[in-house]
C-alpha cells in the first residue's frame, strides 16, 4: 500500500516540547482535537497520548512560546507509542 | 497544515538570547509574532529587506525578538517613524506593531492620517482591549459595560472599531482575526505585506492577566473560547441580524482597494521634477 492511500491515518507524529521555553500556559492541552496532552506536575505537557496525534498544528502555531514542533515520523510502525523525533528535528 | 513554526523560530527570531520572551503565560502576544513570522516566510522576503517598528506597550517589546531591522519609537509616534523610513527607503518593507492604546489613543490622529495618506506600510494592530503593561486602564477600545482598574463600576464609553475606522480613513486593506483563528491570522498578515498601500490588521487578542481577570475570563484559555464563540466571518455576518451581531465582531478581510498610493505617486513627481 503506498502512503497516499493510507491515509492521515496511517501517518504518525512526534511532538518536541522545548521545557524551557514552556510556562504552562495550557492552550496546547486545553485544545487539543484529541487530547494528547496532559500536564506534568508543574502544568507543563506531557504528550500522553502521542499516538492519537493527528499532525493539525494547533498547538504549534497556537503556542505563544514556540515551545512544540510537531514533526512527522514515517519511520514510525503504528504499534510503537512515540519515537525518537528530537534526532529528526536537525536544527 | 500551515506553515511550521519549528525551523522558522530559528530563521527569524534572536532565538539564542532573548528567550523565553517577556510575555505573561498564554499571552496572544506570542500567537501574533508566530503568526507574522510564518506569513513573511510564505511571501520569501529577506530579513534585511524587512522593518519591524513598533511603539509602547507589551506590543513594543516584539521587535526585541526578531531579527530584522528593527525600531523601537516613542508611544503612539511607531507610524510615524515608519513614515520616515518608507519614504527615505521606498524598497523596504514596513511593518509596524502597534497595540490598541497606542494606535488609537495616543497615536489615533496619526493613525488615520496615515490611512488616508494611503503609504505602502502594514500596520498590525494588537487588540487586548486595556492597557495591560501600565496595569489595567480602559483603552479606546474596552467594550461598553466591561471593568478594568479605572472602570470599577463598569465602562460607560464605547468602543472604538478599529478596523472599521481603518477602511473609513481610506485604508487600502483593512482585516480583523483573532489570535485563536491562527491559521487565518497568517493569510491576512500576508495579504496585507502583499498589498500595495496602507494595510491595517486589526488583532484580537487576550490580556487575561489586565483584562480578562476583570471581566470573568481568568485565563488564555477562557479567552481563546470566547474569541472562538464571538468572532463572525465577514460573509455569515452580512446575513445576520443587528441583535444576533451585539457583542460580536467580524473577521476576515473587510476592505481590499487598489488604488493609488503615496510611494508610488511621490517617484512620480520626483521624476516628472526631473525631466523639467
Amino acid at each position: 500500500m503506498t502512503a497516499a492511500a493510507r491515509g492521515k491515518r496511517g501517518r504518525r507524529f512526534g511532538q518536541t516540547i522545548f521545557y524551557d521555553w514552556c510556562k504552562a500556559c495550557g492552550i496546547c492541552i486545553a485544545f487539543c482535537p484529541q487530547q494528547v496532552f496532559r500536564a506534568n506536575d508543574q502544568g507543563k505537557p506531557l504528550a500522553a497520548r502521542p499516538e492519537k496525534c493527528t499532525g493539525c498544528g494547533f498547538c504549534e502555531i497556537h503556542c505563544p512560546d514556540f515551545a512544540i514542533t510537531i514533526v512527522e515520523c514515517p519511520e514510525l510502525r503504528r504499534k510503537e507509542k512515540s519515537c525518537d523525533h528530537d534526532s529528526l528535528e536537525g536544527s | 497544515m500551515t506553515e511550521k513554526t519549528g525551523s522558522l523560530r530559528h530563521d527569524y527570531l534572536r532565538h539564542d538570547k532573548k528567550f523565553p520572551h517577556v510575555w505573561c503565560p498564554g499571552c496572544g502576544n506570542g500567537i501574533v509574532l508566530g503568526s507574522l513570522i510564518r506569513a513573511i516566510a510564505r511571501l520569501g522576503l529577506q530579513k534585511d529587506e524587512l522593518v519591524l517598528a513598533a511603539g509602547i506597550g507589551c506590543s513594543g517589546r516584539m521587535p526585541v525578538y526578531v531579527d530584522f531591522n528593527t525600531l523601537h519609537a516613542t508611544h503612539g509616534r511607531a507610524l510615524t517613524f515608519a513614515t520616515g523610513i518608507k519614504l527615505a527607503r521606498p524598497a523596504l518593507t514596513v511593518i509596524i506593531v502597534m497595540g490598541d492604546g497606542d494606535a488609537t489613543a495616543i497615536g489615533g490622529n496619526h493613525f488615520i492620517h496615515a490611512a488616508r495618506r494611503n503609504l505602502d506600510l502594514t500596520a498590525i494592530i494588537i487588540n487586548n482591549q486595556i492597557y495591560g503593561m501600565t496595569g489595567g486602564q480602559y483603552s479606546p477600545t474596552t467594550p461598553y459595560g466591561s471593568f478594568a482598574a479605572t472602570a470599577a463600576w463598569g465602562h460607560i464609553e464605547h468602543a472604538f472599531p478599529i478596523a472599521e475606522l481603518a477602511a473609513t480613513a481610506g485604508a487600502s486593506y483593512v482585516a480583523r482575526g483573532t489570535v485563536y483563528h491562527a491559521a487565518m491570522l497568517d493569510d491576512l498578515l500576508a495579504g496585507g505585506i502583499a498589498r500595495k498601500g496602507f494595510s491595517v490588521i486589526e488583532v484580537m487578542s487576550n490580556c487575561h492577566t489586565q483584562y480578562g481577570r476583570r471581566n470573568q475570563m481568568n485565563d488564555a484559555i477562557t479567552m481563546l473560547r470566547y474569541f472562538k464563540e464571538q468572532a463572525v466571518a465577514v460573509d455569515r455576518a452580512a446575513g445576520m441580524s443587528a441583535a444576533e451581531m451585539a457583542g460580536r465582531f467580524t473577521i476576515g478581510v473587510l476592505a481590499d482597494v487598489e488604488k493609488p498610493n503615496f510611494t508610488e505617486e511621490y517617484q512620480k513627481i520626483r521624476d516628472r521634477a526631473r525631466q523639467q
